[in-house]
C-alpha cells in the first residue's frame, strides 16, 4: 500500500467532480424542486380560496333563491288581490248596468203606459162624443164643442 | 476460483493477484492505471446520470429519472441543512459529488471478484483492481481535498488571526500555546487521515472477504458470498453515507466562529 501520484490524480479528478457538479447539476434540481414546491403551495392555497369562493357562492345564491321566493309570493298575493278586486268590481258593474237596465225598461214601460192610457183617452173622448151624438140624435159640431170634449177627456 | 495461471502460486498469490494494482511508473511517480480508470469511469456515469436528468430537469410532473436524482439530491440537501448553518454554494455539491462517487467506488466491490480481472487478463492486462476505494490513494484524495477545504473555509471565515488565534490558544488558554497547538493540529490531522481509513479499511477488508470466499470450493461460495453481499449492500451505502456526513460536519466546523 503505498501513497503516490495517483492520489494526485484522483484529487484532480475529485476537484473537477465537485465543480461540474456545482456549476452544472445542483442548480437545475434545486431551481426545479424549489419552483414545485412553490406551485404545488400556490395551488393548495388556489384550492383553500376557490372552496371558499364555493361557500360564498353557495350562500349568496341561497339568498338570491330566498329573496326570488319572497318577491314571487308577494306578487302572488298581488295579484290575488287585484283579482279580487277586478272581479268586486265587474260584479258592481253587472249590478249598476242591470240597475239600469231595469230603470230605462220600467221608464219605458211608464211612458207606454202614458202613450197608451192618451190614445185610450182620446178614444174614449171620440166614443164619448159619437156616443152623445148618437143619443142626441143631432150632429154635434166637433168645432163647437171642442172645449166641452177636451174638459171631459182631461177628467178621464 | 483462482485461474490456471495463478493456481500453482496458491491461495497466498491469488489474493495477492486480486489486490496488487496495475502500475506505470516508479517511487513516487508510480501511477495506479486502475484506480485512476475506474474513478474517472465512474465519475463520469455519475455526472452523465445527472447531466441528463438535470437537462429534463422541470418544476413539472417528474420522469422517473429525475425522479431517482431528485430523491438523491434532497437527500443530501437535508443532511446538509441539518448540520450546516451557514451558506455556501459548495458545500451541498461537494456532498453530492462524495456521496454518489464513493458510493460508486464502493459498489465496483458487489461485482463477482474474478469477472473484470479476468475479461482484464483476456485483454493482456496482468493485474486489475476494481474496486477505488481499496486504493488508499483514492480514499486520501478526496480527505485530503477536504481538509484542504476545511483549512480553506477556517482562513476565510475567522481569517488568518481568528485562525491563528484559534490555533494556538485552545482549549488550555496563551499559558499553554505549544501545547494547544500540538493538539489543535494532531485534531485538524487526524480528520483526514481518520476520513480516508475508515473508507479504505472498510473496503479492502471487505473485499479481502469476498476474495477469501471466492477461494472455497464453488458450492459453498453461494452459501456465504450471498449474505456477505447483501450486508456488503449495507456497508458500502453506510460508508459513502459517514464519509459524507463527516465532510459536511468538518466543514460547518470550519464555518464556525469560536
Amino acid at each position: 500500500m503505498s501513497i503516490n501520484a495517483t492520489l494526485i490524480g484522483q484529487m484532480i479528478t475529485f476537484a473537477l467532480l465537485v465543480w461540474f457538479t456545482m456549476k452544472y447539476i445542483w442548480p437545475p434540481f434545486i431551481n426545479a424542486m424549489e419552483e414545485r414546491k412553490k406551485k404545488i403551495s400556490d395551488g393548495l392555497a388556489a384550492a383553500d380560496k376557490s372552496q371558499e369562493d364555493l361557500k360564498l357562492a353557495e350562500k349568496k345564491a341561497k339568498n338570491i333563491i330566498k329573496e326570488a321566493k319572497d318577491q314571487s309570493s308577494e306578487i302572488v298575493t298581488l295579484a290575488q288581490k287585484r283579482a279580487n278586486e277586478i272581479v268586486e268590481e265587474s260584479k258592481d258593474n253587472a249590478n249598476k248596468e242591470a240597475e239600469r237596465r231595469i230603470q230605462a225598461a220600467k221608464a219605458q214601460i211608464e211612458q207606454e203606459i202614458e202613450q197608451t192610457k192618451e190614445a185610450l183617452r182620446k178614444e174614449v173622448a171620440a166614443l164619448a162624443v159619437s156616443a152623445a151624438e148618437q143619443i142626441l140624435g143631432a150632429e154635434i159640431d166637433q168645432k163647437k164643442h171642442q172645449d166641452i170634449i177636451g174638459k171631459v177627456s182631461d177628467k178621464l | 476460483m483462482a485461474t490456471e495461471a495463478h493456481a500453482a502460486e496458491g491461495a497466498t498469490g491469488y489474493i495477492i493477484h486480486h489486490l496488487t494494482p496495475l502500475r506505470a511508473g516508479e517511487g513516487f511517480w508510480t501511477l495506479h492505471l486502475d484506480t485512476l480508470f475506474f474513478s474517472a469511469l465512474l465519475g463520469v456515469l455519475f455526472i452523465w446520470f445527472f447531466k441528463t436528468a438535470a437537462e429534463k430537469a422541470t418544476s413539472g410532473v417528474p420522469g422517473p429519472l429525475q425522479n431517482v436524482a431528485e430523491m438523491l439530491i434532497e437527500f443530501v440537501d437535508t443532511q446538509v441543512k441539518d448540520t450546516f448553518h451557514g451558506r455556501s454554494a459548495l458545500i451541498a455539491p461537494l456532498a453530492l459529488t462524495i456521496f454518489c462517487w464513493v458510493f460508486l467506488f464502493n459498489f465496483m466491490d458487489l461485482f463477482p471478484v474474478d469477472i473484470l480481472p479476468m475479461i482484464g487478463s483476456a485483454m493482456g492486462i496482468p493485474y486489475l483492481r476494481v474496486v477505488p476505494s481499496t486504493d488508499l490513494n483514492a480514499t486520501f484524495a478526496m480527505s485530503i481535498s477536504v481538509f484542504l477545504l476545511i483549512i480553506f473555509y477556517s482562513i476565510k471565515v475567522k481569517g488568518v488571526f481568528g485562525f491563528a488565534k484559534e490555533m494556538l490558544l485552545q482549549p488550555f488558554g496563551p499559558w499553554l500555546m505549544p501545547f494547544n497547538l500540538l493538539l489543535k493540529v494532531v485534531e485538524e490531522i487526524a480528520k483526514p487521515i481518520s476520513l480516508g481509513l475508515r473508507l479504505f479499511g472498510n473496503l479492502y477488508a471487505g473485499e479481502l472477504i469476498f476474495i477469501l470466499i471466492a477461494l472455497l470450493p464453488c458450492y459453498v461460495q453461494p452459501i456465504l458470498s450471498l449474505p456477505w453481499a447483501i450486508f456488503h449492500i449495507l456497508i458500502i451505502t453506510l460508508q459513502a453515507f459517514i464519509f459524507m456526513v463527516l465532510t459536511i460536519v468538518y466543514l460547518s466546523m470550519a464555518h464556525e466562529d469560536h
